[in-house]
């Protein structure tokens, strides 16, 4: 038998763990490598569309499961000089703009948004920090929006615009695809649990789109624009944190 | 006499297939990176529940410091390079064990080596096999070349419940595959349930892992190393009588 002291055993073991710590992060750094690794997300992105039901719901709870206080998470408040004048005055003259191609761009006022017929979901919010609260959303299907602004073939993708900032210059934004665009729990919020939603938590309108992870779900919304690629907005890559620290584009994993 | 009998002691044979010793080193880089990225993934909200939520104000049943940036992958703390890490090698892992499968059944590595025979399941066996672990008293000759019952129930048990448990666990973290399979989150209790199951688990195989190593070193690690890699073993050398029970 070999012999061999815990304590040489504990140190080889620190050492292989931190060599190979030391040689992961480097590999990190190649720009192939990250191409390679971040293609994963692709090949999720793939498999679930291609193995499941794309109009598939996500799961709907009933009032007694809800968690007792919603987590509001991200931007609480915007904090902008245009948002704190919109938000003084109770969002009187706030405007969705929705543009891009679309054969009727549209302007529409809150009381306009909340005369369309809702849709009202009680569903869990998955946070990508791993934690989840379920919220009951009332809000109008993106697709009663789109059908509106009479949405062009050509457009693939929809870039959602926000009044936030993340506290830094760059604005907030996310981007979803057709499918998820004209799933019917996909949907405009104005209300959580039964109120106007809060400021903390996205007023005066957020995107739920329930088969994604949190921070697809843009709030303070101030434009829908239809793209037919996302290369030209912000940094290219679909959304803030996409942009900023590499979170993936498609947050269904 | 099976063939097994009449190898001589001293003698190099052919042990482990080429399936088993590729699946095993895709194993353990792939375990390593998911392991190490988890605990990254993990540091992003170092707090466990039940059922189907759980944030901030909900109270956790176990709530930890963050994971030190020796033991996490990357270094130091990046939620979105843990998740690339983790998402990546969980491809990896999750088809190598369904290819490892298919192939296994196929080459009837299962029905010969793995699932137990009758006899091994009789409690005086399985007595006789927990005194010989604890007495560190490996088998020898021609009985080294068989998994004896305790490494089959091992085997088994990362094979078909704990690896399974964790692929399943973590599909059921994603919101994309909750609503096209709702019953598979459901069956772990909820997301949350399933995020902390899949944190058990994660230890259990680490815990298979160090007892694992442990054996390995006990057994002599350049036969064991080398036959996982090359697949041949040299057969260890039967006891004289004189020893047993010293």
């Amino acid at each position: 038998m070999t012999f061999m002291s815990r304590r040489s055993l504990l140190t080889g073991l620190a050492a292989t763990a931190g060599g190979l710590l030391t040689g992961c992060d480097k590999l990190a750094q190649s720009e192939d490598f990250r191409k390679a690794l971040f293609s994963a997300e692709n090949v999720h992105r793939w498999t679930q569309r291609a193995l499941t039901d794309r109009q598939a719901l996500a799961q709907e709870f009933t009032p007694d499961q809800m968690s007792p206080y919603f987590r509001p998470n991200g931007t609480r408040n915007p904090g902008t000089a245009e948002y704190t004048a919109i938000s003084a005055n109770n969002f009187a003259d706030w405007r969705l703009k929705v543009t891009g191609l679309v054969n009727r761009p549209l302007s529409l006022s809150l009381p306009q948004i909340k005369a369309l017929p809702h849709r009202e979901q009680i569903t869990r919010h998955d946070c990508v920090e791993g934690w989840s609260a379920i919220g009951k959303w009332r809000g109008v299907p993106l697709r009663t929006i789109l059908d509106g602004a009479q949405l062009k073939t050509s457009a693939k993708y929809l870039v959602f615009h926000c009044a936030d900032t993340n506290g830094g210059a760059r604005p907030y934004y996310e981007s979803i695809d057709m499918v998820d665009a004209f799933h019917p729990q996909t949907i405009l919020a104005f209300a959580l649990n039964d109120k106007p939603l809060f400021v903390a938590n996205g007023a005066p309108l957020r995107l739920r789109v329930e088969r994604h992870l949190g921070y697809k779900h843009a709030k303070y919304l101030i434009g829908i624009e239809a793209v037919d690629n996302l290369a030209g907005i912000h940094g290219g890559k679909g959304g803030y944190w996409e942009d900023v620290a590499g979170y993936q584009w498609y947050a269904g994993i | 006499m099976s063939h097994e009998d009449r190898i001589a002691a001293g003698s190099l044979v052919k042990r482990h297939r080429l399936s088993t010793r590729i699946w095993h080193w895709v194993n353990a880089i792939a375990i390593a990176t998911l392991f190490m990225s988890g605990l990254g993934i993990f540091n992003a909200h170092p707090r466990l529940y039940w059922g189907n939520y759980g944030a901030n104000f909900d109270t956790p049943w176990l709530e930890l410091d963050r994971f030190p940036g020796w033991i996490t992958l990357p270094g130091s703390y990046s939620l979105s390079m843990s998740r690339q890490w983790h998402l990546a090698y969980a491809l990896i892992f999750a088809f190598a064990l369904l290819v490892y499968m298919i192939w296994s059944l196929i080459n009837r590595h299962i029905s010969r080596d793995l699932a137990f025979r009758r006899e091994e399941l009789e409690p005086r066996h399985i007595w006789q096999d927990i005194k010989d672990h604890a007495r560190l008293r490996f088998p020898t000759g021609a009985a080294a070349l068989r998994y004896n019952v305790l490494q089959k129930a091992s085997y088994i048990g990362v094979i078909f419940i704990l690896i399974p448990g964790i692929i399943f666990t973590g599909l059921a973290m994603s919101p994309g595959m909750d609503a096209a399979w709702p019953w598979l989150t459901q069956i772990f209790g909820g997301r949350q349930s399933a995020r902390s199951i899949h944190f058990i688990f994660a230890f259990a195989l680490i815990g298979f892992f160090l007892v694992h190593i442990l054996m390995v070193l006990l057994a002599g690690p350049i036969n064991e190393v080398r036959s996982m890699i090359t697949g041949w073993y040299r057969v260890p050398p039967e006891r004289r009588t004189g020893e047993h029970g010293q």
